[in-house]
């Protein structure tokens, strides 16, 4: 088996697309929801965590499926938390050098992608089976989600939690801000408000589809 | 930091910062266990029992990286102690108590992923704390961590018998529970200082 797919078929392509929608990570699948919740509370904190945490998913992916031949089964896992929390630490130290702000913003948080289990999650479900290729779509897709997901809920924290958007201010003086959306309550609020939104989707589908199915 | 008495540590780890409604740590377990109240009280004390473990070997490696200069290798050393020692818990456990084994069941290897077990250990070398005032935060955070997990079940389990609109059934409701009671938590506040 060669280590890149030449054939970029539709299916290949699908690796990429599912993790954006139809299992989104954080509004399908409800994985990884600690850094969801707590690091939600500004659209730039939200977007930074997201994409702290695409760069570990895609490189975590490249190492564990180019070495998923040598990897013995009863390790495993250790062996994958080991790769992970390499990358880790060295996102935390590129933070840092980049941005010290942002750095104490994200806190503790940005060692805590360690145990995100969502990389766990694609290392064992995903990059332990299949091609490098189809691994850091995988991996590109399921972050995107990740990413796409946590920018959902910091925007609508900080819009109403003050009145903000990437810091550029939105409603003047007239806004009274909801101080509640910024705390640990509005994150959970919030979440659980998102996932109404697609729970309705998804049911509005389904009565559709028994609807055609009775005509038919 | 480091001269905090030890009662504060405790309140404040257990109740003004719990870490699962505060600080967001441990979400994944506190949704997923918290539907029955017997299942929650179990998985709360091998948390426990895991976090005190767990901290004492981290302000150990702590001091040790200090010595050797080389803060870079603490986070992959506190994964792997705390992958080794929930490791060693399990094995333990089997030999001492298989009645206590089968009865935490899938739990146990599971809480290697809990990143409040991880949290706890970054936290108490942030803070600075020496070995005593590490033990009582774990315990504060492991007590803490078992409150809301019985908490949370508790309502739930009264909540089985209310009728809900079919959208909001599931992780949303379970969402908004947490919510509420984080909310409850934040009346605390004026507690510690």
């Amino acid at each position: 088996m060669p280590a890149f797919d030449s054939t970029r078929d539709k299916r290949t392509t699908d690796e990429f697309v599912k993790g954006l929608w139809k299992e989104n990570p954080v509004f399908v699948q409800v994985l990884g929801m600690c850094p969801v919740l707590a690091v939600s509370n500004t659209a730039r904190n939200a977007l930074a965590m997201g994409l702290a945490t695409l760069f570990v998913l895609v490189m975590s992916n490249i190492v564990i499926s180019s070495l998923r031949r040598f990897i013995p089964k009863q390790v495993r896992i250790a062996t994958y938390i080991l790769v992970i929390a390499t990358f880790v630490t060295i996102t935390e130290y590129v933070i840092q050098a980049i941005s010290l702000d942002l750095h104490k913003a994200l806190g503790a948080f940005i060692s805590l992608i360690v145990v995100n289990c969502l990389i766990l999650g694609r290392a064992e479900a995903f990059a332990s089976k299949n091609t490098v290729g189809r691994s850091i779509l995988d991996g590109l897709g399921m972050g995107v989600g990740f990413t796409f997901a946590l920018l959902c809920l910091g925007a609508v924290r900080e819009i109403f939690g003050s009145g903000t958007l990437f810091g550029v201010e939105l409603f003047h003086d007239r806004f009274q801000d909801w101080v509640m959306m910024i705390l640990p309550a509005g994150g959970f609020f919030t979440l659980a408000g998102w996932l109404l939104v697609f729970n309705w989707f998804k049911e509005r589908k389904a009565r559709a589809r028994s609807l055609r199915e009775e005509a038919a | 930091m480091a001269g905090d008495p030890l009662w504060s540590i405790f309140v404040n780890a257990c109740l003004i910062n719990n870490f699962v409604l505060a600080y967001f740590l441990g979400i994944c377990p506190f949704l997923g266990v918290s539907a029955k109240l017997e299942t929650a009280t179990r998985m709360g004390g091998a948390v426990t029992f895991v976090m005190l473990v767990s901290s004492m070997c981290a302000f150990g490696i702590n001091a040790l990286l200090l010595t050797i200069d080389a803060p870079y290798l603490k986070l992959i050393s506190f994964i792997a102690v705390i992958a080794s020692t929930v490791q060693l818990v399990e094995m333990f456990i089997k030999k001492v108590s298989p009645a206590l084994f089968r009865a935490l069941g899938i739990f146990l290897p599971l809480i290697t992923t809990n990143c409040a077990i991880l949290g706890l250990a970054l936290f108490q070398t942030n803070k600075g704390y020496g070995f005593l005032q590490c033990v009582v935060y774990a315990l504060g955070a492991g007590v803490g961590f078992t409150l809301a997990l019985i908490l949370m079940a508790g309502l739930r389990e009264k909540l089985e018998l209310a009728a809900v609109p079919d959208v909001v059934k599931g992780t949303a409701l379970t969402l908004m529970l947490a919510g509420l009671l984080s909310i409850a938590f934040m009346g605390f506040a004026g507690l510690g200082g």
